[in-house]
């Protein structure tokens, strides 16, 4: 049993306010032979310049301190790429770091980034995050990424991180989905949603118009888990621009949106899903133990949290975040969200991680319709959209960019710019990708308030991002 | 001629033979769209690391000889006191003492059961494992870790008995050695190698 002192679980607190003043991203796709790693990230953090209408000189000159999520340095073949990077972007001799958390590197680069900010030690910092998946081609990219798992006791266990991973799945689907059919497809729509979305996205690298039975006819990788169901291998990099007030408003002088208040929280857990022992399970704001007391009558094999079945990292890490924001409800207290989809059953997992429905309900946030930009039951606005980026699966996975990605989709929405960034003709141009004629704006209006999750592997490291307006945070003194 | 690289320890310090790399040109890598103009090279690299198991190596090296090794917290004012690992950890996660080292052969031989389970169609580069590869999740009575290993035969299935075999004919002293069958598998069944 795991028990947790008071000291440890106290809400986290930043000891003044930070702000997110500006965002970028390149391309990503699965390969680009023609771009060095420098070069997507030039286009990055020219593109967080262009949105506030500064030069890159000038945002520059106000970044005192850099953090730069890259994780797999066997990849892209590169130590020290950090320092490549930093001497490319011209920012020499500033102090830089690497941030190296698995998938939840992004993530984990806004958190050392936003702490250097609340801490005093910068006013103004650059987080940037890239990953370069291209140089080996996709068995080889299986055995490098499996690498992440323990080296004895799991890796030579076929190589491949996917096996790792699904059997958590296993678990989950076969209690609490209680392999149904019905389960299955429920699963199936959200790589649907999240491929169709991708379509609305110029950066996204597999906008695809499928059906439910693509995605149920599609390979089989590890059952019930196919082809559709799993997140992509990506290039890319993502960039953003983390300030004290002082400095974001200098900064945002010509700016056309609002600086946003930022708070990034971490969470972790085992590297091995082994090693996990049981515990009562943390609760979130919105729940109470009586909810869970007759779990195994309702989901027989449920007998133990984490178990198999949840993510104690993610839980952690929403429990700090909603502690430190005021957040009581993520249903109701937030506009959109974006997760880490690296599977379709994760994204439920997760669902039920940060509490936006309780543990063994998943599902229903899918099957209401609420996750949903528009939901296809009603036509009326989704409760809470997530994922309209395209997520893991349809947009990118480039791994060190990614946490980044999904904070600038959800900032882009609360700006209130959504169909400005994404349905920009001429961005489609750049990229080579045609625009779909049945374009559609994604904008989730009036959004305010929103929250990304960033994951590593079988859930070691997440963090979770929380973005409000400043005019409307929940917590006056967060 | 090249040799493989093969190394022991004699005064806690590395003696290595042979080769530890070969070397494989790079060769360019072209625009077939832009008159097969230059884009970058390949990098070939063919390289033997050399990795120790440390406080772990008595439990590869008993899986050849056809043992499941485990370890407890002894320690006497420690709240995870009797707490059995498996996988096999060094030190205890909570007081970090140095936990003591056991033989589980017999536990798992008796109350080993699929606790979840994979099959899984793909693998990675180097994988040597038959595919497709039936991932099992293992608990044992009395032990609250769940270790992850494969099955050799048979379907898995939530609860079903397992039991291990061990590659004590030519082992590879990797994680690989330990395999699982279902409870009541004849041993003229098991895999090339493998013994109960």
């Amino acid at each position: 049993m795991i028990k947790f002192s008071k000291e440890q679980l106290k809400a986290p607190r930043f000891l003044r306010p930070v702000y997110l003043v500006t965002a970028g991203q390149s391309k990503f796709d699965r390969a680009m032979p023609d771009k060095r790693t420098e070069e997507i990230c030039v286009d990055a953090l020219t593109m967080a310049a262009e949105l506030i209408n500064v030069s890159p000189a000038e945002l520059k000159s106000y970044i005192h301190s850099c953090y730069y999520g890259h994780f797999a340095d066997h990849f892209g073949d590169q130590l020290l790429g950090e320092a490549l990077i930093h001497d490319r972007l011209g920012l020499d001799p500033l102090g830089n770091v690497g941030v190296k958390t698995g998938g939840a590197t992004g993530g984990s680069t806004l958190w050392e980034a936003a702490k250097a900010v609340a801490s005093g030690y910068s006013d103004c910092v650059l987080a940037m995050g890239w990953e370069r998946m291209d140089e080996v081609p996709t068995d080889e990219g299986n055995f490098l990424i499996s690498c992440a798992a323990d080296k004895d006791w799991e890796s030579p266990l076929g190589h491949i991180y996917t096996g790792y991973y699904a059997v958590m799945a296993q678990r989950y689907w076969q209690i609490f989905g209680k392999a149904e059919d019905s389960f299955r497809r429920t699963l199936a729509e959200i790589s649907v949603k999240h491929h169709g979305y991708a379509r609305m996205n110029p950066w996204a690298q597999a906008p695809m118009k499928i059906t439910v039975d693509d995605v149920l006819n599609s390979p089989v990788v590890a059952y019930p888990l196919r082809a559709l169901d799993c997140c992509l291998m990506s290039v890319g990099a993502a960039c953003a621009i983390i300030c004290d007030e002082e400095t974001a408003m200098k900064l945002s002088k010509n700016s056309p949106h609002k600086p946003l208040r930022i708070w990034v929280t971490a969470g972790s857990h085992s590297l091995r899903p082994a090693d996990r022992l049981n515990m009562e399970i943390p609760l979130l704001p919105n729940e109470t133990a009586e909810q869970y007391k007759d779990m195994e009558k309702r989901f027989p094999g449920a007998d133990r949290y984490p178990g198999f079945t949840g993510f104690l990292g993610a839980r952690m890490c929403a429990h700090y975040a909603y502690g430190m924001t005021g957040i009581k409800d993520p249903t109701e207290d937030l506009d959109v969200i974006e997760l880490h989809d690296a599977f379709t059953i994760s994204d439920v997992q997760s669902y039920e991680d940060i509490g936006i429905r309780p543990y063994g309900q998943g599902r229903t946030y899918v099957e209401s319709g609420d996750c949903y930009h528009t939901n296809p039951k009603t036509g009326k606005p989704g409760k809470l959209p997530s994922n309209l980026s395209g997520g893991l699966i349809g947009c990118m996975h480039a791994v060190g960019a990614t946490g980044i990605m999904q904070a600038f989709e959800v900032a882009s929405h609360l700006w209130n710019r959504w169909a400005e960034f994404h349905g920009d003709e001429k961005r489609w141009k750049k990229f080579d990708r045609q625009k779909p004629a049945d374009w559609t704006d994604l904008q989730v209006k009036g959004a305010k308030r929103g929250l990304a999750i960033s994951h590593a592997g079988v859930g070691s490291h997440v963090t979770c991002t929380v973005l409000m307006d400043p005019d409307h945070v929940i917590k006056k003194d967060a | 001629m090249s040799r493989f690289a093969d190394v022991y320890v004699k005064n806690n310090k590395y003696r290595i033979n042979g080769d530890f790399h070969h070397m494989t040109p790079n060769l360019p890598i072209r625009d077939a769209d832009n008159g097969m103009k230059l884009l970058g090279v390949t990098n070939p690299r063919e390289m033997t690391y050399i990795h120790s198991y440390g406080g772990e190596a008595v439990f590869f090296e008993s899986l050849s000889q056809g043992k499941l090794m485990a370890t407890r917290c002894d320690s006497k004012n420690c709240d995870s006191k009797g707490v059995i690992y498996q996988p096999f950890r060094i030190h205890c996660p909570d007081c970090l003492g140095k936990n003591t080292i056991f033989d589980m052969t017999d536990i798992a031989k008796k109350t080993s059961k699929i606790y979840t389970f994979m099959v899984c169609e793909r693998s990675g580069a180097f994988n040597i494992l038959e595919k497709p590869i039936k991932f099992i999740n293992i608990e044992f009575e009395g032990v609250p870790t769940i270790l992850m290993s494969y099955m050799s035969l048979g379907e898995p299935k939530f609860g079903l008995k397992v039991v291990p075999i061990f590659k004590k004919q030519d082992p590879s002293y990797t994680i690989v050695d330990l395999s699982w069958v279902p409870a009541g598998t004849d041993k003229k069944d098991l895999p090339n190698g493998f013994s109960f």
